[in-house]
C-alpha cells in the first residue's frame, strides 16, 4: 500500500486512488485522418515495462484531480508525481 | 492427570490455578499459564493428529506458531468452532473444547491410515496423475477425496463474536519482542520515537526469558534475570505501547503492516461474550525493526514424524517454562550445540536424559563439556536410521556416519526412548522481510538465508538477522539502533556479556539410512506430507523450477506454509540438482505469517454494514407498501409491489397495465445526476455525446448516447438544457460513478481548454416519474400554475415549477412510451411529493411500480438498457440506434472506431426483436440461440438480452443480440433449451406503439 503524494493534497493512502493507465498518451486531434492501425496503436498499445515507467492517477477519494506520477514498477517506489499538463522529466 | 509430568512449579505457570478442559471428548486438567500443548504433555497425551495424506499418527512438535502437526478443532459449538488452530498457541481457559482434525472415526484409530501402508502407492502428483482419467469421472472421486480429507470443519453458524479494524501510526514499529526486540523498543521510546512493539506470545523475552544457564550472563547476572528486569521497565515509558498475542500477518511496501491482535482467545467463556475478540491492526510505521528471531529446525531421517520427536528448544521449553517434561526416557539428536544445551536444562531438572546422537564427529565447546561431565552418552558421527513405535515413539536404531555424510556403517545400536529431541540448527524468520520485497543472500557456513536487500526503512537485528551469538547479537544491535535510529547511544553499550561459542558444524539436509529411499519416510513437510523420496521424485521427472516442485510436491503449502521444512526441501533439491543453494532461490512468503480468521479481515464490516446501501427519500413508503427490493448498484431499488398475495409475475403484469391504461408511478431518484455548468458546455456534450447538443434549446431535452473511446456503447440517459451555461445530465443508475469519473478524465487531461464544471447531485433530488394517460390530469392536480398544454411543454422540455412553494424542476420525458413526467424536487421534500402524487393520483388509480415494470414497459417500446442489451460490445449501429449518431460532427468519444474494420462487420451481433411461435412462452434471458438444429458443433448466433411476457400485446416478447440479426427480420430461429426447444421469429424491437402515438396523448 503506497503512500502517495497527491500534488494537491499531499500525503495520502493508496486506498484514496485511482490508477489509470499509461501517461503522456495524447488523444490524437485529428483522429479521422490516422489508419486503423495509427488509431488501434492509441487505442489499445499501453507498455508493461519491469521498471521506471509513467502512469495516471487520480485521487478519486479526495480532490478527484488527475496528475502523473514516476513509479518503479519493479519494486513500487514512487519517484516524483507532477500535475497534468507538465511536463515529463527527462530522467 | 498424570502428575509426575510436572517437573517443578514454573514460575509461568500459576499451580493454584487449576482448570479443565476437553480433547477429544476427555476432561484434563492443566494450569493457568498453560498451552492446550503443554496441558496435554503435561496429561502424557502425545497423539494429537493426523497428518493429510497418508493420516499417520502425529504429536506436539514445538512450542510455538511455527506448528506444523498439533493442528485442532477448538469449540464443538456450531457457531464458534474454529479450525486448523495450533495447539501450541492455545492458551488454555475453563471450559475449553478441542478436538483432532483429520481423522475418522478417531484420532486412535484412524481408517485413512490404510493411505500410510498403500503409500508406495501415493506418490507426488498422485492426484493429478490418477484422476485425470475418465474425465467425467472427477465428480465421483471427489466425493471420495474430500470426505476422507479435509482440514477441520468451519463453523454452519453466524460468528457470534465482533472483530475490529484499527488505524496505528508510529514512529518505529518493532516485531518481536526476545531480547533484541526488547532493546530496540525501548531505546527507540526513549529517545522520543513513538514506538509499537509487537509479539506473538502472551508472554515478552522470547528465547532469552527462560535462559539460565551459566555460560550466558549480561552484567553478571544470568540472561533471564536480567531481561526481566528490561521488561519491568518497558512499563514506565511513556510513548511505548506494547501488545502481546498479536501476530504481523503481513508486511507490505511503505511500510504498511497489517497484525492480529488476539483480545478474548484465552479468556473463560463468561468473559468473552460482548467484547472485541479479535483486532486487525492496519499499520503505517516510519521505520521498522524486525527482530522476529528464528526458528529451530528439524532434521530428514527415515520416520522423522512420530510422536515424541520434538524440537530440542520445544524440549527445554516444556520443561523450564512450563514445567513439564515430554518423557521418561530422553534422548537428542543434533547437529549443532543447541540441543546440549535442551540435555543440560532437563539434567538440571532431574530429567533422566539417556543419550545425545550427534552427526558431528566432536565439539569443544563449553557446553557440551559440561553436558560429557554429566555422564551423559554422546554418540558423535552417528545418526538415526529408523524409528519405532505407532502412537507415540517406543525406540530408535543409530549407525555410525560415514566421513562423507553420504552412507552409514557398522552395526545398529538400538536406543529405547519415549521422547527424541530434534535440533537440526536455526532458520531466520525472514518471512516478514521477503513479504516487504526484502532481497536474501544465501551463507554457505550457517546454511542459512539473511536479509540483504533492503526494500524500506527497516533493519533485521538478532537471530531473524542470522546472528545467533548472544554477545554478537548486543553489539550489532548497539551500532544498528544507533545508524538507524539516528542516536548517540543506548543504554547497553557498556554492558558485560558472556556468552558461548560454537566451535563445530555440521549439515546433512538429508540424513542417510542402510535401507534404500524408497522403503524411508523421512519427512519434509510434516503437514502436507512430502517427503524427500518425493522431492527427489519430482526432480526425476523434470521438475528443475523450485517454485514448481513446491507445487508438484505440496512442500510448504499447508497451513504452517513449511515453516520447519523449506530449507530442507531446497538442500535436497540442490543436493540432487548438484546446484549451489544460494543460486536456486526460494519460494514465495506469502502473507498472512499465521493463518488469519475471516472475522479478522472484515471486521465490522459484516450485516448491513458488509456492503453499503444507498436509499431514496421515498424509501420508507416502499417499505410501508410492502415493495420487494433490488440491488441496482449500490441502491436499494423498488422491484414490483405485490398486493394480497401476488407472486412477481402478478404485480408486475397488473403494474404494467395500469401504467398504460390510466397512470403509474416510479421513483427515479437513483438516475445519476451530473449538474454541468460553463461557457463550453454545448461543446463538451458535443464531444462526449454521439448526436449534436450545439442547437438544443434552452428548456428543452435530448436523449444522449455515449461511447467508449472503441465505439462501443457506454451510458446512456436524458439531458436537459437549463439554462445556457447550464445543463443537467442524467445516466444510469449503476454507471453514474463512472460517468462523472470519466467525463473528469477527459476535461483534465484532453481537453484541460474547455471552461466547464461538473458536479454531482444524484443525492440532491429526489425524482417521481408519473406516467400514463392520466398522468397529465394529476400533475395538474399538483402543480395547478403550470401550463401543461402541449404548445407550452411539450415533449422533451423543461419547465421550473412551484410545489407548496418548494421549487421543483419538471421534465416531461419517457421511458415507458406513455405520456409523462420526472419531478425532481429537492431530496428531503421527495417522501412528501411522492405522497402527494399518489394522493392526487387515487381517483385515476395511480399505480406504484417497480424497476420489473419499468423494464417490462421499455422493453415494449424496444429501448435499450445498457448492461443488460449492451455488454461492452455493442456499437451504437450494433443497437440498430444509428439515427442517434451525428455524421456532420468532425469528432467525439469513439467516433473513429465506428470507422475500423471490425466495427464495421456485417455480421457483428446486432439487436433485434424476438417473438415466440407460441406466445405464451416466455423465454430465459441468457438463452441461446440457433438456426441450425442438427448441426455439429452447433454455430450460437447470439443470446437473450431482455424478455416478458407483455400484458398490453397479450403476448411474449424478447429482446436479443444476433449474429447478422439486422439483416434477418422474419427469420425463423431457434432457441435449444433443456427440455425442448422454442421457435422464435426475428422481429421489430419496437413491439408497442411503433409511431409514438401515447407520448402526446
Amino acid at each position: 500500500m503506497f503512500i502517495i503524494n497527491c500534488p494537491y493534497c499531499g500525503e495520502r493512502d493508496q486506498q484514496e486512488f485511482k490508477a489509470g493507465g499509461e501517461a503522456h498518451i495524447e488523444r490524437p486531434k485529428q483522429p479521422t485522418e490516422l489508419s486503423d492501425d495509427e488509431w488501434a496503436e492509441y487505442l489499445f498499445m499501453r507498455k508493461n515495462i519491469k521498471g521506471v515507467q509513467f502512469e495516471r492517477w487520480n485521487h478519486a477519494h479526495g480532490c478527484r484531480k488527475w496528475f502523473n506520477m514516476v513509479r518503479d514498477t519493479s519494486n513500487d517506489e514512487i519517484k516524483l508525481v507532477y500535475k497534468m499538463g507538465e511536463k515529463p522529466p527527462l530522467e | 492427570m498424570s502428575a509426575n509430568l510436572r517437573v517443578k512449579s514454573s514460575e509461568f505457570i500459576d499451580e493454584t490455578h487449576r482448570i479443565s478442559f476437553k480433547f477429544n471428548g476427555k476432561t484434563y486438567y492443566g494450569f493457568k499459564g498453560d498451552t492446550l500443548a503443554s496441558a496435554l504433555l503435561a496429561n502424557d497425551v502425545h497423539l494429537v493428529g493426523r497428518s493429510f495424506k497418508y493420516h499417520r499418527p502425529r504429536g506436539i512438535m514445538t512450542a510455538g506458531s511455527e506448528e506444523p502437526n498439533a493442528i485442532v478443532q477448538v469449540n464443538d459449538n456450531t457457531n464458534r468452532t474454529e479450525p486448523n488452530v495450533r495447539a501450541t498457541e492455545v492458551e488454555i481457559y475453563e471450559g475449553l473444547e478441542a478436538s483432532s482434525q483429520n481423522c475418522w472415526p478417531n484420532v486412535n484409530f484412524d481408517i485413512g491410515g490404510i493411505n500410510n501402508i498403500i503409500s508406495p502407492f501415493l506418490p507426488a502428483g498422485f492426484y493429478y496423475k490418477t484422476f485425470m482419467w475418465p474425465t467425467n469421472f472427477w465428480e465421483k472421486y471427489e466425493f471420495f477425496i474430500r470426505h476422507s480429507a479435509g482440514l477441520g470443519k468451519s463453523p454452519t453458524e453466524k460468528d457470534p463474536d465482533i472483530y475490529d479494524h484499527r488505524n496505528i501510526h508510529c514512529d518505529v514499529l518493532v516485531v518481536g519482542a526476545g531480547i533484541s526486540g526488547i532493546l530496540a523498543a525501548k531505546n527507540a521510546a526513549k529517545n522520543n520515537l513513538k514506538t509499537l512493539l509487537i509479539e506473538e506470545k502472551n508472554e515478552l523475552g522470547g528465547a532469552t526469558i527462560n535462559q539460565n544457564r551459566e555460560f550466558n550472563k549480561i552484567d553478571n547476572q544470568s540472561s533471564s534475570d536480567w531481561i526481566k528486569k528490561e521488561i519491568n521497565e518497558l512499563k514506565n515509558i511513556s510513548n511505548l505501547e506494547v501488545k502481546t498475542r498479536t501476530s504481523v500477518a503481513a508486511y507490505h511496501g511503505y511500510n504498511y503492516l497489517l497484525a492480529r491482535e488476539n483480545l478474548t482467545d484465552h479468556l473463560e467463556k463468561k468473559d468473552k461474550n460482548n467484547k472485541v475478540r479479535q483486532r486487525l491492526l492496519k499499520i503505517r510505521a516510519k521505520r521498522v525493526i524486525l527482530a522476529t528471531g528464528a526458528l529451530e529446525r528439524p532434521l530428514v531421517f527415515n520416520n522423522n514424524d512420530r510422536p515424541g520427536i520434538i524440537l530440542s528448544t520445544a524440549v527445554k521449553k516444556y520443561a523450564d517454562f512450563f514445567g513439564v517434561k515430554c518423557g521418561e526416557k530422553n534422548v537428542f539428536f543434533t547437529n549443532n550445540d543447541s540441543a546440549y544445551e535442551s540435555a543440560l536444562c532437563l539434567h538440571n531438572k532431574g530429567i533422566k536424559v539417556d543419550a545425545i546422537v550427534d552427526i558431528r564427529d566432536n565439539s569443544n565447546s563449553k557446553i557440551v563439556k559440561a553436558v560429557e561431565q554429566t555422564g551423559i552418552k554422546i554418540y558423535w558421527s552417528h545418526t538415526i536410521v529408523d524409528t519405532n513405535g505407532y502412537r507415540r515413539l517406543s525406540n530408535i536404531s543409530i549407525m555410525r556416519l560415514s566421513n562423507d555424510g553420504m552412507t552409514v556403517t557398522g552395526k545398529r545400536i538400538n536406543i529405547s526412548c519415549d521422547c527424541l529431541g530434534v535440533a537440526g540448527g536455526w532458520t531466520p524468520a525472514v518471512h516478514l522481510f521477503t513479504q516487504s520485497g526484502g532481497k536474501l543472500k544465501f551463507d554457505e557456513d550457517n546454511n542459512v538465508f539473511l536479509p540483504n536487500k533492503y526494500p524500506s526503512d527497516q533493519i533485521s537485528v538478532g537471530s531473524c538477522n542470522g546472528n545467533f551469538n548472544l554477545k554478537e547479537i548486543i553489539n550489532e544491535l548497539s551500532i544498528k539502533l544507533k545508524e538507524f535510529l539516528k542516536i548517540d547511544q543506548t543504554d547497553f553499550d557498556n554492558i558485560a556479556i558472556e556468552s558461548e561459542e560454537e566451535t563445530s558444524k555440521r549439515n546433512i539436509w538429508l540424513l542417510p539410512t542402510d535401507k534404500a529411499i524408497g522403503k524411508t519416510k523421512p519427512f519434509v513437510d510434516y503437514q502436507n506430507d512430502a517427503t524427500a523420496k518425493d522431492i527427489k521424485l519430482a526432480l526425476r521427472e523434470g521438475f528443475r523450477s523450485i517454485e514448481h516442485v513446491k507445487r508438484y510436491t505440496t512442500t510448504g503449502m499447508g497451513t504452517d506454509q513449511g515453516k520447519l521444512g523449506n530449507m530442507h526441501a531446497l538442500g535436497i533439491i540442490a543436493d540432487t540438482a548438484g546446484v549451489k543453494m544460494g543460486e536456486l532461490g526460494t519460494t514465495t512468503f506469502r502473507p498472512p505469517y499465521t493463518p488469519l480468521t475471516f472475522g479478522t479481515i472484515v471486521g465490522r464490516n459484516v450485516g448491513e454494514y458488509f456492503d453499503i446501501f444507498r436509499r431514496t427519500a421515498m424509501n420508507d413508503w416502499h417499505i410501508e407498501n410492502k415493495a420487494e427490493f433490488e440491488n441496482v448498484g449500490q441502491w436499494k431499488r423498488g422491484w414490483y409491489y405485490p398486493s394480497n398475495g401476488e407472486t412477481m409475475h402478478q404485480a408486475v403484469q397488473r403494474e404494467s397495465k395500469a401504467a398504460r391504461e390510466s397512470a403509474g408511478i416510479l421513483d427515479a431518484s437513483t438516475l445519476g445526476k451530473i449538474d454541468i455548468q460553463g461557457s463550453d458546455a454545448s461543446e463538451f456534450l458535443n464531444r462526449v455525446y454521439t448526436n449534436a447538443w450545439s442547437k438544443l434549446a434552452i428548456g428543452k431535452c435530448r436523449y444522449g448516447l455515449m461511447l467508449n473511446e472503441d465505439g462501443m456503447v457506454y451510458d446512456d440517459g436524458v439531458t436537459t438544457r437549463l439554462g445556457e451555461n447550464h445543463y443537467l445530465m442524467t445516466t444510469t443508475t449503476g454507471g453514474a460513478a463512472n460517468v462523472l469519473g470519466k467525463l473528469e478524465d477527459y476535461l483534465q487531461t484532453e481537453w484541460p481548454e474547455l471552461d466547464v464544471y461538473l458536479t454531482s447531485v444524484t443525492d440532491h433530488y429526489a425524482t417521481a416519474s408519473v406516467c400514463g394517460p392520466n398522468s397529465k390530469k394529476i400533475l395538474k392536480k399538483i402543480i395547478p400554475d403550470l401550463d401543461l398544454s402541449d404548445e407550452n411543454f411539450p415533449h422533451m422540455s423543461f419547465k421550473e415549477a412551484k410545489i407548496n412553494n418548494i421549487k421543483c424542476r419538471v421534465m416531461r420525458i419517457s421511458f415507458t412510451g406513455e405520456h409523462s413526467y420526472e419531478i425532481n424536487i429537492q431530496a428531503s421534500f421527495g417522501k412528501a411529493l411522492w405522497e402527494k402524487c399518489i394522493e392526487a393520483g387515487k381517483e385515476f388509480n395511480i399505480t406504484p411500480y417497480g424497476t420489473e415494470t419499468m423494464h417490462l414497459l421499455r422493453a415494449e417500446k424496444g429501448f435499450i438498457i445498457v448492461g443488460q442489451d449492451t455488454d461492452g460490445t455493442m456499437t451504437p449501429i450494433d443497437l440498430q440506434m444509428g439515427w442517434i449518431v451525428s455524421k456532420k460532427k468532425y469528432d467525439f468519444i469513439g467516433k473513429r472506431s465506428l470507422y475500423r474494420s471490425d466495427t464495421m462487420r456485417e455480421d457483428r451481433k446486432q439487436l433485434v426483436g424476438l417473438l415466440t411461435d407460441d406466445p405464451n412462452i416466455i423465454l430465459e434471458e441468457g438463452a441461446q440461440i440457433v438456426s441450425e438444429l442438427n448441426q455439429n458443433p452447433t454455430q450460437m448466433l447470439g443470446h437473450v438480452t431482455s424478455s416478458y411476457f407483455s400484458p398490453n400485446l397479450n403476448k411474449s416478447i424478447a429482446l436479443a443480440v444476433v449474429r447478422g440479426g439486422k439483416d434477418m427480420m422474419g427469420k425463423k430461429l431457434f432457441i435449444p433449451m433443456e427440455d425442448k426447444t422454442i421457435s422464435v421469429t426475428v422481429a421489430n424491437p419496437v413491439f408497442f406503439d411503433e409511431e409514438n402515438k401515447r407520448l402526446n396523448a
